[in-house]
């Protein structure tokens, strides 16, 4: 499902060229609009789509096992935290979809942790992570070891 | 050429890729380390690179202790049975027993995960997985990290390590170009957490042309976990353990959901179960310890994934293909229909696109199912990666050597597909890894262990004139044609990509082979191998993005030669259904139940292979009561 590029909605902005993971969306000096330099190389992931103010961008079934005719469609709201699909079948059924992409404001929920509270020495010196022991099982319980799962590793053939 | 030289110095904590691995170790590093310098290169932009670039629709790594659901031991065993006993214990339990803080956190963070409303528990889709809305889970932890990184270098494509020149054997950084302006960038820095991928396209892939993006691993992990730590001399681990997956056809659309949430289930062209009967035969290559359909019925103990594949297979080759996913009964629910559907759309867009273009509706229609062409890596349902150490708590001496996740390089480490030993830590368990990591990275420096690193021009420059030497190729051969892209002074990345699919696929054990190598053949595959990296040295590249593909072919080759080094030295079919070695088509526990680890020598190029003892967890008291897990021992 290589990405392709309408002529008349791409505006140049170079959005789908800053995301791609796989640097295959490069404007073309002549047009002075994105394309897909490498189909080959594209993994349908829909960066590209999502990120195109214009929705200029779409896909079309890769060529060697997709007939033509078919359409997905995606529109990815980062304000209302959603993202809508609706996928268009050769023979013209559609199916829509909805899905929350976000509980949170972008940003707002994670912490800077250059600002909380320094580890003790007590902590660095244990196995404890940031948020240890309270995030593992959210009551007081501590981290797991050996010893209270009363095993041991020892060499040798085992199942 | 000139493309300037820009040198980032004083680095502590240099975090190569941010993937999940990445992002948690650049997030976590910043706790441990509130004045320490914390830098990202990663090839794309951390807002969708790596492998969850395009979303999740579950998370496959989810212990639930919190309501008793699992403790973290059952997990290893989990795991330990599904890769046919070989995994590393050790680093399984300390990634198990912290991964459930990491979720949690991620739920804080605003990713959502489905409830049951009967519970109000996490939705479980089988025993390990739960169930999310994770179209923006990348973007989401990539927030962590641009919270806790110092700088975030985008574009970077990093094709080589540092290395100290006081002391041997000691990281000192990475180098790298920029895939946009081309300048070359040096960072120096006293510890790498490496997060970048494992292999797609090394072996040859099932499709053609245009549609041979449709990997099932992203088409972007180049391999770039190996082939930087394998050149920097880390000893590496399980290699030869590929993995092939039984997915929906051509796209490569995810099955856990179908299988676990939606009980759908396989049948042959006929109609019928075709598993069971490839059971008998199949428990003679492997044993009753590892393959016994009565006891995995009674205690649901899962049947390994490998021996799943053989199945499908052998029914294949027999003439009964294709094999169908039956999903008719299923997708009359409503719900369970937007589940199979939303299930694509948050991860494998293209397997909708295939199905809307063809207009399969599996509520119409069973699709079919394939084997795919085999893939490395670390952090799905296999363990290639580096040979690292455990935590000091858990780990025997064989396996410990004073940081966590450190590999045998010093002040190397790793996470996520960059880490031997660890499978089922999905994207959950590798953002838990970098985690790990970036705190013994922090206690590494803070030891005093990153002193006095010396980095001479010499090693900076010598590795600039390496990085570019594709396209001053390129520039001083092209003429030599009229035009087109056949040049008997060189080969252009795609060309060397093709090269070396075919060859992994013929030699190593790709689909067209039925999986199958053997000695003969795996040093043909070596010497082929040996050819092509001379060939390397004249690879050409016409542009920038060129490079960067010149630089992935590199990645990968070095993978596909340690991949197999590690397949002929282990001389057993450990994985029937991920490939066979048809010289010795039996799992031998007597000799092979150990870890292969291999060490490529950066000076001569030769490898040095090893067994390392597999330790398990077992009972304190020798015996256990439990049908399936540890403490039995092999009858002599």
């Amino acid at each position: 499902m290589p990405t392709f590029v309408y002529m008349t909605r791409c505006d140049g902005c170079g959005h789908c060229v800053d995301i791609c993971p796989s640097d295959i969306m490069h404007i073309d000096p002549t047009y002075r609009r994105a394309y897909n330099i490498e189909p080959n190389m594209c993994w349908e992931c829909y960066s590209c789509v999502k990120a195109c103010p214009q929705h200029a961008i779409d896909v079309r079934g890769y060529a060697d096992f997709a007939p033509l005719g078919h359409s997905v469609r995606v529109d990815r709201d980062e304000r209302k935290g959603t993202i809508a699909w609706r996928i268009r079948f050769r023979d013209g059924t559609e199916k829509n979809f909805l899905s929350p992409i976000t509980t949170k404001p972008w940003g707002t929920a994670i912490p800077k942790l250059a600002d909380v509270p320094a580890p003790s020495k007590e902590m660095r010196d244990s196995q404890l992570l940031y948020n240890e022991p309270k995030y593992i099982r959210l009551d007081e319980g501590g981290l797991r070891t050996l010893e209270d799962a009363g095993l041991k590793l020892q060499k040798g053939v085992y199942y | 050429m000139a493309y300037k030289t820009i040198i980032e110095d004083g680095i502590d904590i240099l975090v190569v890729g941010a993937g999940l691995g990445g992002t948690g170790a650049a997030w976590e590093a910043r706790f441990w380390g509130q004045d320490k310098t914390i830098v990202i290169a990663e090839k794309a932009n951390i807002d969708r690179s790596g492998a969850v670039a395009q979303g999740l629709y579950a998370i496959n790594c989810y212990m639930g202790t919190r309501w008793g659901e699992n403790n973290p031991e059952d997990h290893v065993r989990y795991a330990r049975i599904d890769l046919m006993g070989l995994v590393r214990e050790d680093l399984l339990f300390d990634m198990a027993r912290h991964v459930d803080s990491t979720v949690h956190q991620f739920e804080e963070w605003g990713l959502p995960i489905m409830k049951n409303p009967k519970t109000g528990r996490y939705l479980r889709e089988g025993r390990w997985q739960i169930m999310i809305h994770g179209e923006s889970y990348k973007p989401i932890v990539a927030e962590a990290a641009k919270k806790s990184a110092d700088k975030v270098f985008n574009r970077i494509c990093v094709t080589h390590l540092l290395m100290d020149e006081s002391k041997p054997n000691r990281v000192a950084g990475a180098v790298g170009f920029n895939v946009r302006t081309g300048n070359y960038h040096v960072f120096k820095s006293k510890t790498v957490i490496c997060g970048a991928g494992g292999a797609s396209n090394i072996f040859k892939p099932r499709s053609t042309g245009e549609g041979a993006g449709r990997t099932w691993y992203a088409p972007w992990s180049s391999a770039s976990a190996y082939g930087l730590m394998i050149n920097a001399g880390a000893k590496m681990t399980q290699m030869e353990n590929r993995i092939v997956l039984a997915r929906f056809k051509d796209g490569y659309g995810p099955v856990g959901a179908y299988f676990l949430h939606l009980k759908t289930y396989t049948q042959n062209a006929l109609g019928e179960e075709y598993e069971s009967k490839w059971f008998p035969a199949l428990q003679k290559m492997v044993g009753k310890e590892y393959l016994d359909p009565e006891a995995s019925h009674l205690t649901h103990r899962p049947i390994p994934t490998c021996l799943r594949n053989h199945c499908i297979i052998s029914e294949v080759a027999a003439g009964r293909g294709p094999i169908h996913m039956v999903t008719m009964q299923a997708f009359q629910d409503p719900h369970l229909e937007e589940v199979g559907w939303e299930n694509f759309l948050g991860m494998t867009v293209g397997q909708a696109v295939l199905w809307a273009a063809t207009d399969v509706d599996p509520k119409n229609e069973n699709p079919e199912l394939t084997t795919s062409e085999p893939y490395v890596m670390g952090s799905h349902a296999t363990c290639s990666g580096a040979w690292c150490s455990g935590p000091e708590d858990v780990s025997p001496p064989d396996y410990f050597w004073g940081y966590n996740r450190m590999t045998t390089v010093e002040g190397l480490f790793g996470a996520g597909d960059a880490v031997g030993g660890t499978p089922h830590a999905f994207s959950s368990g590798s953002f838990t890894e970098g985690r790990l990591a970036a705190k013994a990275a922090c206690k590494y420096i803070d030891d005093g262990k990153a002193e006095g690193l010396v980095v001479s021009d010499a090693q900076i420059e010598r590795r600039r004139n390496e990085i570019y030497k594709p396209l001053e190729h390129y520039r001083i051969y092209r003429n030599a044609v009229v035009a087109g892209t056949v040049n008997p002074h060189y080969i252009n990345p795609q060309q060397g990509l093709d090269r070396l699919q075919k060859l992994m696929d013929e030699y190593c054990g790709g689909y067209t082979v039925g999986y199958m190598t053997n000695e003969k053949l795996l040093n043909i595959c070596l010497k082929k191998l040996k050819l092509m990296e001379e060939d390397l040295e004249s690879v050409a590249a016409k542009d920038l993005h060129e490079l960067l593909r010149a630089w992935e072919l590199t990645h990968r080759h070095r993978a596909a030669e340690c991949v197999t080094q590690h397949t002929l030295f282990r001389k057993e079919t450990r994985w029937p259904g991920y490939y066979y070695r048809g010289d010795a088509m039996k799992v031998d526990d007597e000799n092979w139940h150990v870890l292969t680890v291999s060490r490529r020598d950066p000076e001569t190029g030769e490898y040095t292979m090893e067994r390392a003892p597999c330790y398990h967890l077992v009972a304190e008291e020798e015996q256990t009561t439990s049908s399936h897990a540890s403490g039995q021992k092999l009858p002599a």
